[in-house]
C-alpha cells in the first residue's frame, strides 16, 4: 500500500509498487484529466506535479513516491494557473484538447519560474509536450498573453 | 446495405462534383430520400433520451432544449478536434437566436435519414473528406429555424398574441406587450407545436454568429481544465480494460498462445483470443499491460507480408519507370509534345508510409445491457458501418446496437475504417468474456503505431517539357502505390483501374497545360492503408508543386509568376496565390540567410496557397514563418478556419520533416514517439492565415491546410541549400 496525497486528499493506494502513477490516478483514484499518450515519457500528456515539480506520471512508479503530494489538472489552483486556463479558452488554444492538460501543467510551471519567457524559453520548456493537432502557434501566443496579464 | 458508389470518404473534387450530382439526382428520382434537412419528428430513442435527460425536450433529431433553457445539439458529425461541433453549433445558434453560453453538442448516430452525410449521397453517416460543414450547412440552420418557429408558436399560444409580433434574441422570446421568457419556459409546449413544413433562413446581413471572428469555441474551457470526456475516460460499473496483442506481421494469425504466466499476475482477469489478436483483460490498464508482457504467442506467418521498405520502394521505383497500368487523365498528345519540347526534365519523388498517431491511442468500450442490446462507446467516425459489424459479431439486430459517439483526441482519418478495427475488437473481447462485464479495449502507443492503417507509401515519376519560350507544354505524372479503397467495401469507387484517392490533387491541376497525362499503377501489398488528413493530396500536391518549381527553374522563371501565367487571373488559385504573395511581400528581398518557397493546392473544395520562409545553418533548414491564404467558401467560424490551417501546417510539416513508418522483413520498425517523431513546438513556425472573403457555400477546412506546406518548404529549402527535396522525410534528401 502506498500513501499519496492527490489534490490535497490522502489516498491509500492498494497496488503493486511498480504501478505508474498515471494509472493509479486514472484507474484507481478515478481522475481522468491526466491523459495517456505514450507511456514512455515522450509526449507529456500525463504531466502532473509531484511535490511541486512537473513530472511524467507514466514513468513515475507509485512505490517511489510514497508520502508525496501530487497535483493533477483537477487540483491546479492559483493565479498563474487560472490565468493560463482562461487565456487558453479565450484564444481557443485547444483543438482536440487531449494534450492540453499536460500543456497547461507545463505552461503554468514555466510562468511560475519565468514570468516573461521568450519564444526560445517557451520552446525549451514546452518541447516535451506533444500536440498532434499542432496547436503550438497558439500555445506560444497563450503563454505570452498570460505573462502579460500576470505582469499587469 | 449501402450502395458501394456512395461510400466515398474523400472523392477528388471533380469526380465528387459529378458523382454527387448523379447521386442526388438518383436519390431524388428513385428512392424519395430527401437530402438535406428533414423535418422529422424526434425518433422514439431520442425522445426517450430526452426524457431521461430530465426535462429535456426533443425538437427534432438535431436538437433538444431543456427546461433550464440549455440547448443540446445532436451532431451527425464526429468531433476529433477539428471543430465540427462548434461549426454546427454556430449554424443552429444563428437561426435559433440562442444564447451561446447555453449551447452544448453531443454526437448522435442511428438515424440515417436524419444524419446521412449529404456529400456521401445521404445514405450513410460519416465524417470525412472535410465535409462536415457542407453537409450541415442547410440541415442544421433549418433545424435551428424550425425550433425557433416552434418556440414562437408556443409562446404565442400561451400569451394569446400573434406569433409574428414575437421577437427572439439571445435565448429570450419577447412581445411588445412586455411579455417575455427564456427558451426553457416554452420548450415543453413548443415540441407539441406543428413542425413547420418549411422555414425561411436569415439573410447573411442578419447573421450574428456565422462569420463572426470573435465567437469563441463553446468547448475550450473544459479542455483547459481537464473535464472534457474522451473515449479513454469512459467508466462503467464493473468495467474491465483490455490491451491487444496484434500479429507482428500484417496477415499473420495466432496459432497458439500461452497465458499461464499472465494469468498469475495480480489484476489480470482473463486472456482471450479474437479474430484480430489476443486480448489481455485486466481490472485496470496497468494489470493488462503487465499481463501482455507475460503472454507468449506462436504466429502463423505463412500468409503474411514479409517485404521490407527497401524492397517495396525499389519495386515502386522500377514500376514508376514503366508504362502506367491505368490513366486518370489524358489531355492532348503528351508524347508528341515531349518529343517536340526544347527541354525535358524528369524527377522521382518518394513518400513513406505515415501513421496517424493521434495522441489518444485507439480505443472503444463495449457492453451488453440487461435487455440484450449492445452499447458501444467510441470515436464513431463511420457509425453505420460499426453498428452493422457489431450486430453481426454479437448476433443481435442492427437496431439493438446503440452507439455513443465520443469525442476523441485526434483521428486524422484513423477512426474511419472499413473493418471497424478497435470497435470490432471491443465487441469481440466482450463476447469472448461472455459479456460478463463491460470492457474497454485500449491500445498502447506501440500498438497504435504498429498495428497498421497508414497513409500508403508512393513513388511519383514526373516529366515536363518546356518550349523555347519557357512555356510548359507537356506534363506527365506516374503514381505508384497501394489503393486505399480497392478490395474493401469502398471498392466501387475504383473506376477503370483508378482509385480516385490515389490521384486526387494530381489529375485536377489548375494549370493550363495542353498536353498532360496522369498515370497510376496500383500495387498489391498487405500493409493496411487508410486516408490520412488530406488523403491523396498529401503526396500528389507535393510532387506536382515541388516539380513545378523545378520546371520554373529550368525555364528561368520566377516560381510565382510561372504559376500565375498558367492560371486564369480571376481563378481561386490565382486569388490565393496573389493574396499570400502580397502578405508575405514576395517581391521584397529577404534578409540574409532567409529563403522563400511557394505552393498552392486545392483539396476538398478549398484552395490554399502558402509561402514558407526558411533559414539555414548550411546543413539543415528551420521553417521560420508561413503565410497562408485560404479560399474555403464562406468561413462559418473564421477563427476556427485559422486554427485548422495553423494545425494543418504543423501536421503537414511534421510529416515531411520527421515522420516515416518503415518495415524490416514486414515488421514495423517504429513503436513509440522516440522512433515515430511528430513535430514539437520548437520546430513550429510562426503562421499567418488570410481568408478570402467569399459567399460561396462552405467547403472543407480540416484538411486543405495540409497539402501546400511540404512543397512550399521544399521549394524554399532548395533556395537555401541548392538541393531538391524529393525523398521524404526531408533528412533523407538532405543526407543523400
Ligand atoms: S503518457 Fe506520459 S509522457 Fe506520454
Ligand atoms: S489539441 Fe489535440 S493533441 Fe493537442
Amino acid at each position: 500500500m502506498v500513501n499519496i496525497k492527490i489534490n490535497g486528499v490522502e489516498h491509500a493506494i492498494e497496488a503493486e509498487a511498480d504501478m505508474p502513477l498515471l494509472w493509479a490516478i486514472r484507474d484507481l483514484v478515478g481522475l481522468t484529466g491526466t491523459k495517456f499518450g505514450c507511456g514512455m515519457a515522450q509526449c507529456g500528456a500525463c504531466t502532473v506535479y509531484v511535490d511541486g515539480s512537473p513530472t511524467r506520471s507514466c514513468q513515475t512508479f507509485i512505490g517511489d513516491i510514497d508520502g508525496a503530494e501530487v497535483t493533477t489538472i483537477e487540483g491546479l489552483k492559483g493565479k498563474v494557473a487560472e490565468t493560463v486556463q482562461s487565456v487558453w479558452a479565450e484564444l481557443d488554444v485547444p483543438q482536440c484538447g487531449y494534450c492540453q492538460s499536460g500543456q497547461i501543467m507545463s505552461a503554468t510551471d514555466l510562468l511560475a519560474s519565468n514570468p516573461k519567457p521568450t519564444d526560445t524559453d517557451i520552446d525549451a520548456a514546452m518541447s516535451g509536450n506533444l500536440c498532434r493537432c499542432a496547436t503550438y502557434h497558439r500555445i506560444r501566443a497563450g503563454i505570452h498573453e498570460a505573462a502579460k496579464r500576470l505582469e499587469a | 446495405m449501402i450502395p458501394k458508389l456512395m461510400q466515398s470518404m474523400a472523392l477528388p473534387a471533380r469526380v465528387e462534383a459529378s458523382r454527387r450530382q448523379f447521386l442526388l439526382g438518383a436519390l431524388a428520382a428513385g428512392t424519395g430520400i430527401a437530402v438535406g434537412y428533414r423535418l422529422l419528428s424526434a425518433s422514439p430513442a431520442l425522445a426517450g433520451e430526452a426524457q431521461a435527460g430530465n426535462d429535456s425536450h426533443a425538437f427534432s433529431p438535431y436538437l433538444t432544449i431543456g427546461g433550464d433553457g440549455k440547448v443540446t445539439i445532436l451532431s451527425s458529425q464526429f468531433e476529433m478536434g477539428q471543430g465540427s461541433y462548434n461549426g454546427i453549433a454556430t449554424l443552429v445558434a444563428e437561426e435559433l437566436d440562442a444564447d451561446w453560453s447555453t449551447i452544448d453538442v453531443k454526437g448522435a448516430a442511428g438515424n440515417i435519414p436524419a444524419y446521412g452525410n449529404i456529400a456521401f449521397g445521404g445514405t450513410m453517416q460519416g465524417t470525412g473528406g472535410s465535409t462536415s460543414m457542407s453537409t450541415s450547412w442547410e440541415r442544421y440552420r433549418k433545424a435551428g429555424a424550425a425550433a425557433r418557429a416552434m418556440l414562437i408558436a408556443a409562446a404565442a399560444a400561451e400569451w394569446k398574441v400573434d406569433a409574428a409580433e414575437i421577437t427572439v434574441e439571445n435565448g429570450v422570446l419577447s412581445h411588445p406587450s412586455g411579455k417575455s421568457g427564456g427558451f426553457g419556459a416554452y420548450a415543453a409546449k413548443a415540441t407539441t407545436m406543428p413542425v413547420p413544413a418549411d422555414v425561411k433562413l436569415k439573410e447573411p446581413s442578419a447573421w450574428k454568429f456565422i462569420g463572426n471572428a470573435e465567437l469563441k469555441r463553446f468547448d475550450s474551457a473544459r479542455k483547459a481544465n481537464g473535464t472534457e470526456q474522451y473515449t479513454i475516460d469512459v467508466k462503467l460499473p464493473g468495467m474491465l480494460t483490455a490491451v491487444m496483442i496484434h500479429p507482428p506481421l500484417f496477415g499473420a494469425k495466432a496459432k497458439s498462445f500461452d497465458a499461464s504466466a499472465a494469468r498469475a499476475i495480480k489484476g489480470v482477469v482473463d486472456v482471450v483470443e479474437t479474430p484480430r489478436g489476443i486480448a489481455v483483460v485486466g481490472e485496470h490498464m496497468w494489470a493488462a499491460i503487465k499481463g501482455r508482457e507475460a503472454v507468449t504467442v506462436e504466429w502463423d506467418e505463412s500468409g503474411a507480408e514479409k517485404r521490407g521498405t527497401a524492397e517495396l520502394m525499389s519495386t515502386y521505383r522500377d514500376l514508376a519507370g514503366k508504362t502506367p497500368a491505368a490513366f486518370a487523365r489524358k489531355d492532348g498528345d503528351a508524347e508528341a509534345a515531349f518529343a517536340a519540347a526544347a527541354k525535358v526534365i524528369e524527377a522521382t519523388f518518394e513518400f513513406p508510409y505515415l501513421a496517424h498517431a493521434a495522441l489518444e491511442p485507439l480505443n472503444a468500450v463495449a457492453r451488453r445491457n440487461e435487455d440484450g442490446t449492445i452499447e458501444i462507446w467510441g470515436g464513431h467516425q463511420l457509425p453505420d458501418v460499426y453498428q452493422k459489424l457489431a450486430s453481426e459479431i454479437a448476433g443481435v439486430p442492427v437496431e439493438n446496437v446503440r452507439l455513443n459517439v465520443m469525442k476523441t483526441g485526434g483521428s486524422f482519418g484513423r477512426r474511419a475504417v472499413f473493418d471497424g478495427d478497435v470497435v470490432v475488437e471491443a465487441v469481440h473481447v466482450a463476447k469472448a468474456l461472455g459479456f460478463r462485464a463491460p470492457v474497454k479495449v485500449q491500445w498502447t502507443r506501440e500498438e497504435d503505431t504498429r498495428a497498421g492503417r497508414y497513409r500508403p507509401a508512393y513513388v511519383h515519376r514526373l516529366k515536363a517539357g518546356i518550349d523555347a519560350d519557357g512555356k510548359l507544354v507537356a506534363w506527365s505524372d506516374h503514381i505508384v502505390g497501394q489503393s486505399i479503397v480497392a478490395k474493401t467495401a469502398w471498392d466501387g469507387m475504383v473506376q477503370n483501374g483508378v482509385d480516385p484517392t490515389s490521384v486526387e490533387g494530381a489529375n485536377n491541376l489548375p494549370y493550363a497545360i495542353q498536353n498532360q497525362t496522369v498515370g497510376l499503377t496500383t500495387t498489391d501489398v498487405r500493409v493496411p492503408v487508410l486516408w490520412w488528413r488530406s488523403v491523396g493530396s498529401t503526396h500528389t500536391a507535393f510532387a506536382a508543386e515541388a516539380f513545378l518549381d523545378e520546371v520554373a527553374q529550368a525555364a528561368g522563371r520566377d516560381p510565382l509568376e510561372f504559376r500565375l501565367s498558367m492560371l486564369e487571373p480571376q481563378s481561386r488559385h490565382a486569388t490565393v496565390l496573389k493574396l499570400a504573395a502580397e502578405k508575405a511581400e514576395w517581391q521584397k528581398p529577404l534578409p540574409e540567410g532567409r529563403f522563400r518557397g511557394v505552393a498552392v493546392a486545392e483539396s476538398f473544395g478549398s484552395v490554399v496557397a502558402q509561402i514558407a520562409e526558411v533559414s539555414t545553418d548550411g546543413n539543415g533548414i528551420k521553417v521560420e514563418r508561413v503565410v497562408a491564404a485560404v479560399d474555403c467558401g464562406l468561413a462559418i467560424n473564421p477563427d476556427q478556419v485559422r486554427a485548422q490551417v495553423e494545425g494543418g501546417i504543423g501536421f503537414g510539416l511534421s510529416a515531411i520533416l520527421g515522420e516515416e513508418i518503415t518495415l524490416t522483413d514486414g515488421k514495423v520498425d517504429q513503436g513509440n514517439f522516440d522512433m515515430y517523431t511528430p513535430l514539437r513546438i520548437d520546430a513550429m513556425p510562426k503562421v499567418e492565415v488570410h481568408i478570402v472573403a467569399s459567399s460561396n457555400p462552405p467547403s472543407g477546412i480540416g484538411e486543405p491546410g495540409v497539402p501546400p506546406i511540404g512543397p512550399a518548404v521544399a521549394n524554399a529549402a532548395f533556395k537555401a541549400l541548392g538541393k531538391r527535396i524529393r525523398v521524404m522525410p526531408f533528412a533523407k534528401s538532405l543526407n543523400a
